[in-house]
């Protein structure tokens, strides 16, 4: 990247989970900087362990050798300036969408008149003003992961972790949140990392997209989109958009020596 | 999760019995508010209707078999002498004095076995510790703990309460550690990356997650509770419906044997109801199929 210093930082992460008598290579010496206000989304391969680098950033795993920063800082463990975002919500079903969107508030001891009200914000940016105090059992998929959203939103994070966030929805649903997802990040560019096995999702989204490879994961292709595009329908329905699809579709879907042992050990590195 | 998860399966809807519709995911929640309470109406009649005709049905069979010659006493003869009890005071007495140990033991099995559960559901160490002795003693029924229990704590009510005590206590510390080993982990990451601690952690998502299962273990042990009481009061019990109908099994006096029998079904079923209604208001968050 440029003279800037980056936001996140994986710099020879390995993890390795023990399966049995053997041991499983999840991440293998991946490195990558993403720089502040970049939106990067991640595609591979079930197995190639973008999940787990996820968790790494996030804090909820350690690795196994190298390490992950943000900030300039390795991170040792969950903080405020990360939200993560789940495939499956995990929305607490026992709170209403309200005492959702205020938990994090209330861990960090957020006084409860600022709590109320910036839940209130967010509940309204994602548009459940009407449902805030239902429970998630009553909601659709896609208010769900909105609730989830304006949960994550509301701690204020400078960087959004996204675990396939729109994995479980249906196609309609899943293009409505990705516009509404990159509406609210061109007015607050908050660093995104971006999981998917959506190749459509990940060209749309990104600034760059990382093609990760599987056994042992790593990665394997980095491809750039313009970040002057406007992400619109007509982007969408392009050839310019169509091309990238292209590119990036070869990338996870005919990655050469998918089968074979570890073709290219080394990482690409950005 | 070795031989404890025998317990019932089906973690997210221990309760059974319920019939909410469940909410699915993709329609708007409007049309399913009305789909919800359109087959309540209708189908709530419907069982207790049903449950209605079951027990007359239950009672003329009986009837019939007391009148055919089997050595049964009559639905009138019982009646009467469940009268007589009520009038001179023995039922009010029994009742009284069985529902105290009922309650004592299962209310000291409970709060014991609500913590304990959390402990070897949490720590590793303790579920190491405890799970062998709590393995044992399952295996073992409460009632083969008595012919010790008279020795080592005498006969007033002391081993009484407290095989009912066992019993209610096994039956629940089971279902609240396996309630506390199920807690959804991506609940717990989501918490943690919400910035909550190990405490918060655990009074905000590990106990609400797990109260569906402690209930169903508290229900389960009041069960066991009952099942327990009639062998208890074996022990040289003064007072007691167990204590009353084998007495009466000495006279062959079977009306009386009837009327301890009803007694502690109808009381069970009033205590597990109540039990229910507790587990609807807390855990209604529940998704039910």
């Amino acid at each position: 990247m440029t003279s800037k210093p980056a936001k996140i930082s994986v710099q020879g992460v390995t993890k390795t989970f023990a399966l049995g008598r053997d041991t499983f290579t999840a991440l293998d010496d991946v490195s990558l900087d993403i720089a502040e206000h970049e939106f990067v989304t991640v595609v591979g391969p079930s197995g190639c362990g973008k999940s787990t680098l996820m968790n790494i950033l996030a804090g909820l795993e350690t690795p196994t050798a190298g390490r992950a920063l943000v900030d300039g800082a390795t991170v040792s463990g969950p903080g405020p300036e990360r939200g993560v975002i789940f495939q499956q919500y995990a929305l607490f079903p026992w709170l209403t969408v309200r005492q959702n969107v205020e938990f994090g508030l209330r861990t960090t001891g957020v006084p409860k008149a600022e709590r109320r009200a910036r839940a209130e914000h967010f509940i309204e940016l994602v548009g459940l003003e009407r449902f805030a105090d239902a429970l998630p059992k009553t909601l659709s998929g896609g208010m769900r992961q909105r609730c989830a959203i304006a949960r994550a939103y509301a701690v204020d994070p400078s960087i959004l972790l996204m675990d396939e966030p729109f994995g479980a929805l249906d196609a309609l649903t899943r293009v409505t949140l990705q516009e509404q997802l990159l509406e609210t990040w061109s007015q607050d560019r908050r660093t995104v990392l971006f999981i998917t096995h959506d190749v459509d999702e990940a060209v749309f989204l990104a600034n760059r997209v990382i093609v990760m490879a599987a056994r042992p994961g790593r990665v394997y292709d980095v491809i750039e989109v313009d970040p002057a595009i406007e992400r619109d329908e007509a982007f969408r329905l392009s050839p310019e958009f169509a091309a990238l699809r292209n590119r990036v579709w070869h990338s996870v879907y005919h990655q050469e020596g998918r089968t074979a042992a570890p073709a290219a050990a080394g990482s690409a590195t950005t | 999760m070795s031989v404890l998860d025998k317990r019932r399966a089906g973690p997210r809807h221990p309760a059974g019995g319920e019939t909410t519709p469940a909410a699915d995911d993709t329609g708007p929640p409007d049309a399913k508010k009305t789909a919800a309470e359109r087959p309540g109406t209708g189908r709530r009649g419907l069982p207790l209707a049903l449950n209605a005709v079951s027990v007359a049905l239950g009672i003329a069979l009986w009837w019939a078999l007391a009148s055919a010659g089997f050595k049964l006493p009559t639905p009138p003869e019982v009646v009467s002498r469940a009268g007589t009890l009520i009038e001179d005071g023995t039922l009010g007495e029994d009742v009284l004095a069985s529902l105290t140990r009922v309650l004592i033991g299962f209310a000291l099995g409970t709060a014991a076995a609500v913590p304990v559960g959390f402990l070897m559901g949490w720590y590793g160490i303790a579920r190491g510790l405890m799970e062998p002795w709590i393995q044992f003693f399952r295996t073992v029924p409460p009632l083969a703990i008595i012919p010790l229990a008279v020795v080592v704590m005498g006969i007033d009510e002391t081993p009484k309460i407290f095989v009912i005590f066992l019993a209610a206590f096994l039956a629940c510390v089971i279902s609240t550690f396996q309630g506390v080993v199920n807690v959804d982990r991506t609940l717990i990451n989501a918490a943690r990356v919400l910035g909550a601690k190990d405490a918060v952690i655990f009074a905000r998502v590990v106990v609400p997650a797990s109260t569906p299962f402690i209930l169903v273990g508290m229900r389960v042990g009041l069960g066991s509770a009952w099942a327990t009481l009639v062998a208890a009061e074996l022990i040289a019990a003064q007072e007691g419906l167990g204590y009353r109908m084998q007495n009466a099994q000495l006279y062959y006096d079977l009306p009386t044997i009837f009327v301890g029998l009803i007694s502690i079904g109808i009381l069970g079923l009033l205590m597990d109801r109540i039990l229910l209604l507790a587990e609807r208001k807390l855990t209604g968050w529940q998704e039910r199929r």
